[in-house]
């Protein structure tokens, strides 16, 4: 395994279409249920510890060898909000994209077969990293970082937050990321007697509501 | 659990004639079962199964125990109803709750509770734990309609929703927290729910509230909202809604969305608010939108 594959994948130059995307933020901005850095850090940690956690799990998972299709339908039993399932097959599939195109593999090439729409984006991270020769660990890894990265940038684009400030709300959830990655890892393990129902299956209410509010805006600077 | 291991709904052991493992009484918190949490904790199983005798809707067994005082109601043309009386406090720290319901095949049931829920930290601080465990048999139907559960201060309760399906099921769900009393910090209060249909999941679902629930009061989870909730309806002989609908103009009075699952036939709505009457409201809202189609109107199932 190489690290350095690890940071090529968790970059966020990666061209997978992230940037695009503000995990929720949007939303909360607007409503003005984020709108400084300590509820920018609330809305980090609960992200982190729910849909963070959830994809954390599948992507670790898929990493681990575990059939990326079962996955993608555990992602969706896990996704109540259809307009979070769209986004997150969309994100899959622009993943899948710039994955295939970086670390060629069979397994890239049978989830896309099997899911030409797009596969739900965690799954797709688990098995681009296994197809990097990285370990479930750094699925993990990647997961639940890119839960907290994506909207901490958005916020400071969406309130002109200062981003040093907006980094170091990153750097004080480094332990709790580190602790995410852990369990989702523990859980993909088990997954081998226990099947998907070990995954974690952490839900976030605000997040599946404001996820469908945020799809039907006209205007939006921010896809999701 | 995963699939293989899964019983359908439809070939239900019958658990008859199960002694009474509390020893004290309906009234009583004397130990009773396996693994005492303390002392004074409660292992209780209550367990309700209806079943179809051609004509209507029976209900053979009502297993009162523990806490659980189950009374039948008067039935409503085929539908039998049954509701849950809460006999004591319940459940206090270290008590092991479990609710069976089984509705057989072609039954049509519902189940409502006389109160709250209220969890309560008891003489102990270990967690307790409360188990709903619901089957619905072929061409069956359940309602299963409690009171919101309320969370108080320094409870730790952990409680399951593990839903079985057949095919031809149809199910009605509502279930709502309240987390801490007026103006009372909540205890910590987790909840899994996993539905399958015919062996499948269809939704697999955990929430925790409550310190130490990294942020759930923060804007990504429950923001200010201390009442939440969600309503769940399954029924194959439905034109389900394909788009999601968002209910609530003003997020400080509670919002909610209906939204189909990804399996079909299959709706959720997921609701947040300051108080459970406007929890209530937005529920209710959210169900009389998913019977708005055509079709579902016009079979006159309700």
């Amino acid at each position: 395994m190489s690290r350095t594959a690890l940071l090529v994948l968790a970059d966020g130059r990666f061209p997978a279409g992230g940037h695009a995307h503000s995990g929720g933020m949007e939303a909360a901005v607007a409503s003005g249920r984020v709108h400084d850095i300590a509820s920018l850090e609330a809305f980090c940690r609960g992200r982190l510890h729910t849909t963070g956690l959830v994809a954390a799990g599948l992507a670790a998972a898929a990493a681990h060898g575990y059939d990326a299709l079962a996955l993608d339908e555990a992602a969706d039993t896990r996704t109540p909000a259809p307009a979070l399932r769209r986004i997150a097959r969309r994100l899959g599939r622009q993943l899948m994209r710039a994955a295939r195109a970086t670390w060629p593999s069979t397994d890239l090439d049978h989830l896309a077969h099997h899911r030409p729409h797009g596969a739900h984006q965690p799954v797709v991270l688990g098995v681009t990293a296994r197809a990097a020769r990285l370990t479930p660990l750094d699925a993990a890894q990647a997961a639940a970082y890119e839960s907290v990265g994506g909207p901490a940038t958005a916020a400071v684009r969406l309130l002109s937050l200062d981003p040093f400030d907006a980094t170091a709300v990153l750097a004080r959830l480094a332990d709790e990321l580190d602790t995410v990655a852990d369990s989702a890892t523990a859980a993909a393990v088990r997954t081998a007697t226990e099947g998907v129902a070990a995954l974690p299956a952490a839900s976030a209410p605000l997040l599946d509501i404001t996820g469908e509010q945020h799809a039907a805006w006209t205007v939006r600077l921010f896809a999701s | 659990m995963n699939a293989s291991t899964a019983q359908t709904p439809t070939a239900i052991p019958a658990p008859v004639n199960e002694p009474l493992k509390t020893g004290g009484g309906p009234h009583g918190r004397r130990s009773a079962g396996p693994v005492p949490a303390h002392p004074s904790a409660v292992t209780a199983t209550a367990r309700i199964r209806a079943t179809h005798n051609g004509r209507t809707t029976t209900v053979p067994l009502l297993h009162n125990d523990g806490p659980f005082h189950l009374r039948r109601l008067r039935s409503r043309g085929e539908q039998a109803r049954v509701r849950v009386l809460g006999a004591m406090s319940a459940p206090l720290g270290g008590d092991r709750l479990a609710l069976d319901i089984t509705v057989e095949t072609r039954g049509r049931l519902e189940v409502t509770s006389a109160a709250a829920t209220i969890a309560l930290r008891g003489p102990t601080t270990a967690p307790a734990t409360y188990d709903v465990r619901i089957r619905v048999g072929d061409h069956a139907t359940l309602y299963w309609l409690p009171e919101p559960l309320i969370s108080t201060r320094d409870s730790i309760l952990h409680q399951t929703f593990t839903v079985d399906l057949a095919p031809t099921s149809r199910l009605l769900m509502r279930e709502g927290q309240l987390l801490g009393r007026s103006g009372e910090p909540p205890g910590h209060l987790t909840t899994r729910l996993t539905v399958r249909r015919g062996g499948r999941p269809i939704l697999d679902q955990h929430t925790a509230y409550g310190r130490p629930a990294p942020a759930w009061d923060g804007p990504a989870v429950l923001g200010t909202h201390h009442a939440t909730g969600q309503l769940l309806l399954v029924d194959p002989v439905f034109d389900a809604p394909q788009e999601s609908r968002v209910i609530g103009d003003d997020p400080a009075e509670g919002h909610a969305v209906l939204t189909p699952l990804a399996a079909p036939q299959a709706l959720i709505a997921t609701a947040v608010a300051p108080t459970p009457a406007q929890l209530r409201d937005l529920l209710d809202s959210a169900l009389a939108y998913a019977y708005e189609s055509p079709r579902a109107q016009v079979e006159g199932q309700r």
